[in-house]
Formats: structure tokens, sequence, C-alpha cells
């Protein structure tokens, strides 16, 4: 209200709307109506179709057994549900599934919060470093499986031949079970790295500058200015990361696609390569609609935490 | 030299160590990548890193008897048109969302909100059987359609368009402004900085798609890079690793220079949407 009272061109300029809508003749918002039709329309015609639809038939079909071309056949009820629950193969599925993203977020929150403290300081070249570190922004899956399967090659691979100078034995990283799972996640925090630099870079950047002033009148040391200053004030943005990284690494199919197809003896069988496995290879669409069931109630839930912390936000 | 001069250096020093030791992490697969991209195979096979054969043969063959330049066409024709529908549906239904009045509006802003939670990873079946059913399957619209408009990008835009001051729309109803010439008159100019993030992102969206493309097209002439690397990783040419490499690198090369000259735009616009 004071704004508006200080500034004398607002209440001109409402009075003048308020006779051109009397002059007007009608309701001025009649119109928006049909602008609305003609705005929202396309966007929601497709979001109906690819997205609200399909959700449903998901569900839907999660009910059933289904013939090789996705019909439902026969009604199960729960059954798929049950079967799921009490296969190891889904439990382990989902285990790994667990440990991929937990890891995968853990160590791109970390690397990407170092890359961007090393980053902030002002040093000669700082904009060089600054490049390279968002760098991996600009690649994508299959240049990224590309790069580290010729890196985890056992026989011409850069890591072999290292282990090799070293007089190590080396490792068969894609075909050993818990190594191909260590591949995949150093892979995919790689290819994590240059979004996430990015964004805690320009967290970093607001951290108001007095802060840090006042820290150093009191003679405290870095890393008490890093724990108790720069991490609390970036919190929010190391909330936002954590949730993307996550829904983003539940989500993880190319790489595990390109480097191990979900082996070796399924242990980087994923839930969405499972899915994938069972529709489209095995023809199970029931079964892998139950799967897909579940994978979007838990990528659902961590959406509406994101959504609940960010509105909490806003209003402050 | 003073204690203080002293304890200084060694800071910088420690510094710029960490900066290098990092710098090697990121760098050494594109650096590994593109030096054995100049490699003959036969020399990268005997696990050698160097060779006297130094040269861009790898690129002629790739150019030459690998498609990789249709999928490179490819993904640009899927990946401009994806981004430009993108940037014009969102920007209309934000439009709705912030300067229209009408009835249900909240509660149909809600229904866009939930949409964001549903992965669409997990609707690839019922997808895959209606582009089946309306005989897009193997070819640019079936990539395209799908993905013509988007609820995060109709989120980002509705946040930058509350943005706008409420004197512009005020204004612009005394010049007798409709509301297609406001949105394009004023809202567009007016936040262009999320419109470029917005375009940016569904491109490279679009561009990194992978599970999609791969459900829904068989043909050399439709697929995009992605795809196209699995099928020349998948062929017998998987040996061929200075080959790959080539290819690899022409892919990844156009995305590096974009990024490169766009990083401004994408870091602020990224920080904006992080930050509200």
């Amino acid at each position: 209200m004071e704004t508006q009272a200080k500034n004398p061109n607002f209440n001109i300029a409402s009075k003048k709307k308020k006779s051109a809508e009397l002059s007007l003749g009608y309701n001025p918002y009649a119109k928006d109506k049909l602008y609305a039709v003609l705005f929202l329309g396309p966007s929601l015609l497709i979001l109906a179709l690819f997205v609200f639809y399909p959700m449903l038939r998901t569900i839907y079909l999660s009910f059933f057994l289904t013939n090789n071309l996705g019909k439902p056949t026969v009604f199960v009820g729960l059954k798929n549900y049950f079967a799921l629950f009490s296969s190891n193969a889904y439990i382990n599925s989902l285990i790994a599934t667990l440990v991929y993203v937990i890891a995968v977020s853990i160590f791109t929150i970390a690397i990407g919060l170092v890359l961007a403290q090393a980053a902030t300081k002002k040093v000669a070249g700082i904009n060089f470093f600054r490049t390279i570190f968002s760098a991996t922004m600009g690649v994508s899956v299959s240049v990224a499986a590309i790069f580290w399967l010729f890196i985890f090659n056992p026989s011409v691979g850069l890591l072999s031949q290292l282990f090799t100078a070293l007089n190590l034995t080396p490792i068969n990283w894609l075909t050993e079970p818990g190594w191909a799972m260590t591949a995949i996640v150093i892979s995919t925090v790689w290819m994590n790295l240059g979004f996430t630099f990015l964004i805690f870079f320009g967290a970093l950047q607001s951290v108001p500058y007095t802060l840090y002033e006042a820290a150093q009148i009191e003679g405290v040391s870095k890393s008490y200015q890093f724990f108790h200053i720069t991490l609390p004030m970036i919190s929010p943005t190391i909330f936002f990361v954590s949730i993307i990284t996550l829904i983003e690494s539940f989500k993880s199919f190319g790489l595990i696609d390109l480097m191990t197809a979900g082996g070796p003896n399924n242990a980087t069988n994923l839930l969405v390569y499972r899915i994938y496995q069972d529709a489209f290879l095995n023809g199970n669409y029931g079964l892998a609609s139950t799967e897909s069931v579940i994978l979007a109630v838990i990528i659902a839930l961590f959406t509406f935490i994101q959504f609940k912390v960010l509105e909490k936000r806003v209003t402050y | 030299m003073t204690q203080y001069k002293k304890r200084k250096k060694i800071q910088h020093i420690l510094h710029y160590s960490l900066l290098i030791i990092l710098t090697i992490f990121i760098i050494i697969p594109f650096l590994l990548g593109l030096w054995t991209s100049l490699l003959p195979t036969a020399d990268i096979s005997k696990g050698a890193l160097w060779s006297s054969h130094i040269s861009l043969d790898n690129y002629v063959t790739a150019i030459t008897q690998t498609p990789i330049i249709r999928y490179l066409f490819n993904s640009l024709v899927i990946s401009l048109l994806t981004m430009f529908a993108q940037v014009i549906f969102c920007s209309m239904s934000a439009y709705s969302f912030v300067f229209l009045k009408f009835k249900g509006r909240d509660l149909l802003f809600y229904v866009f909100l939930a949409t964001m939670m549903l992965p669409f990873e997990a609707e690839v079946i019922p997808n895959f059987t209606t582009v089946r059913d309306l005989g897009l399957l193997n070819h640019y619209a079936v990539m395209i359609i799908p993905f013509l408009t988007s609820a995060f990008g109709t989120f980002m835009l509705r946040q930058a368009f509350l943005q706008i001051p409420g004197e512009l729309k005020e204004a612009g109803d005394i010049e007798g402004l409709s509301h297609w010439q406001y949105y394009y008159k004023v809202v567009m100019p007016y936040s262009k900085i999320s419109v470029y993030t917005l375009a940016a992102y569904s491109f490279l969206s679009s561009w990194n798609q992978y599970l999609w493309p791969m459900l829904t097209t068989f043909s050399d002439n439709f697929r995009p890079v992605q795809d196209g690397l699995r099928q020349l990783q998948s062929q017998e040419t998987f040996n061929n690793w200075g080959m790959i490499q080539a290819s690899a690198a022409i892919i990844i090369i156009p995305t590096l220079i974009a990024l490169f000259f766009g990083q401004h735009y994408f870091k602020s616009g990224l920080n904006e949407g992080a930050i509200k």
C-alpha cells in the first residue's frame, strides 16, 4: 500500500483502467475463457494423452496378465505385486538401485561442493577451471558410456594399464558384480558433476561476502567458516540438488544399457532396466507395469517432498 | 619473506594443486577419448597410447562408413523442433496461469504440477502402445509429439512471468493490447532469460533422450545420435576403438561449443530455478 501511495502514476493508471472498463461496457475477462482454451488446450491435450492416460493405464495393467501385444487378458488383482515382492530377483534389483542411488547422490554432492568451493577463489586462470568443471554438462549418455567403457576396458583400458604398471592385478571392472556397480557409479557421478557444479557455484556466489569478512575479523579458521557459514547458507540448494540427483538416479537407464546391460549376474539390473527387460524383451507387460507403478510411487514421493520444502521456502 | 606471505604462498600452491587434481579427474575421459580418436585402432588394441601414425583417418572412416552424420542430422531436427514447440506451448500455458482469469485455473495448475511427479520411464508401456496404434513408430514425429510441452517448462516460465510488474499489464490494457499481443510484445521479451534457459534445457533433454527413441525407431533414417552410437557399438565395429572414439568426438563437439557460448545464460537461468 505504501509504495502504491508513493507512486503518483499508480492511481492515475488504475483510474484510467476503471474508466476503460466502463466505456467498454462489458466484462473484460469474458475473452479470457477463449484465450485459455487456445493457450492451454494444446498442452493439456498432450499431457492427457502422454502423461495422464498412460499413468492410469499402467496402474490398470498392473492388475492383469497380458498377451505379447500388451493387451490385458486375465485379471489377477494384486498377484503381480505379491509376485514381485516375493521374488529375490526383484528385491535384489531394488537393493541394487538403492545402493546406486545413494552412492551416486553422496559422491555427486560431495565432489560438486568441492569443485564449487575450489572455483570461488579468484586466482589467475580460474575461468579456465570453471569451464572445465562445467564441461560434463555437454556430455550425453552415449558419449559418456564410450569414454568410460574405454577407461574400464580390461585389455586396452587406462586403468588396467595403470594397474599393470604398478604391478597390481588389473580389475575386470565390468564383469565382476561389485566392480561393475562401482564403475557405473563413477561414470554417473562424472556425468552429473557439470550440472551440480554450476548450481553449487551459483549458490556460493550468493552468500553475502560480509559474513566471511566478519568471520575473518573474528579470526575464525577456513574450515569453521565452511561448516558454519557456507553450508548453512546454501543448505536449500544442497537439498534441491539432492532431490534432483536422487530422482534422476532412480530413472537411470542409458549408462546401464550401454555399459553392463544389467549384468554381470544382474548386479546392475536397476529398476528402469528391469522394466525394459520384462516388457520389451520378455513381453511380460503386466509385471512390467507393476514395476512401473512401484517406480512411479517412489519418484512421486521424492518429488512431493521437494515441492513441500520449496513451498515453505517461497513463503519465507 | 614474512611469515604471513609464506603462509599465503603455501595456501596458493595447495589451492592450485586441488584445482589441478579435480581438473584431471574431470578432463581425463575427454582427453583420452579425443586422443585415441587420432590413433590407428591397431595400435590402440595393443594397449599403446602413442603411435607414429597420428591422423584424422578415424574421422574419415566414421563419416564415410557409418551413418553418424545422418544420426547427427536426425537429432538436430528432433531437438530443434522439440525446443521450439516447448518454448511456444509452455509459455502459452504459463501465460494462462498468470494473466488469464477463468474458472478452475488453480485446479488445472495443480494438475500440471502433479504431472511433474510422474516419471516418463514408468509410462513407456502404454505410450509405446499409443504411438504404435497412431502409426507413428519409426518416424521423427514419435520423438517429438509426446514432448511438445512439459509441465516443468510451464512451471519454470510461470515463476518468471509472476515477476513481471503489474503496471506493465495495466499499461498494456490502456494501450488496448489483446492477450495475444501482450504475450508476444511484452511477456516474452521481458522474460527472455528464462525463455532461453527453457530453450537450452528442452534442446538438451531431447538431445539426450535414449530409452524412448531406442524403443520407437528402427532405421538409420530416423535414429538420433544417442541410439546411433549404441547401434555402432553393438555392431562388429565395436572393437574399432579409434572409429568409435572419433564418432563420440563428432557428437560431443557441437554440444561443447553450444555449452561454452551459452554458459552465461544457462548459469543464471539454472540458478533462478534453483533458488526460487
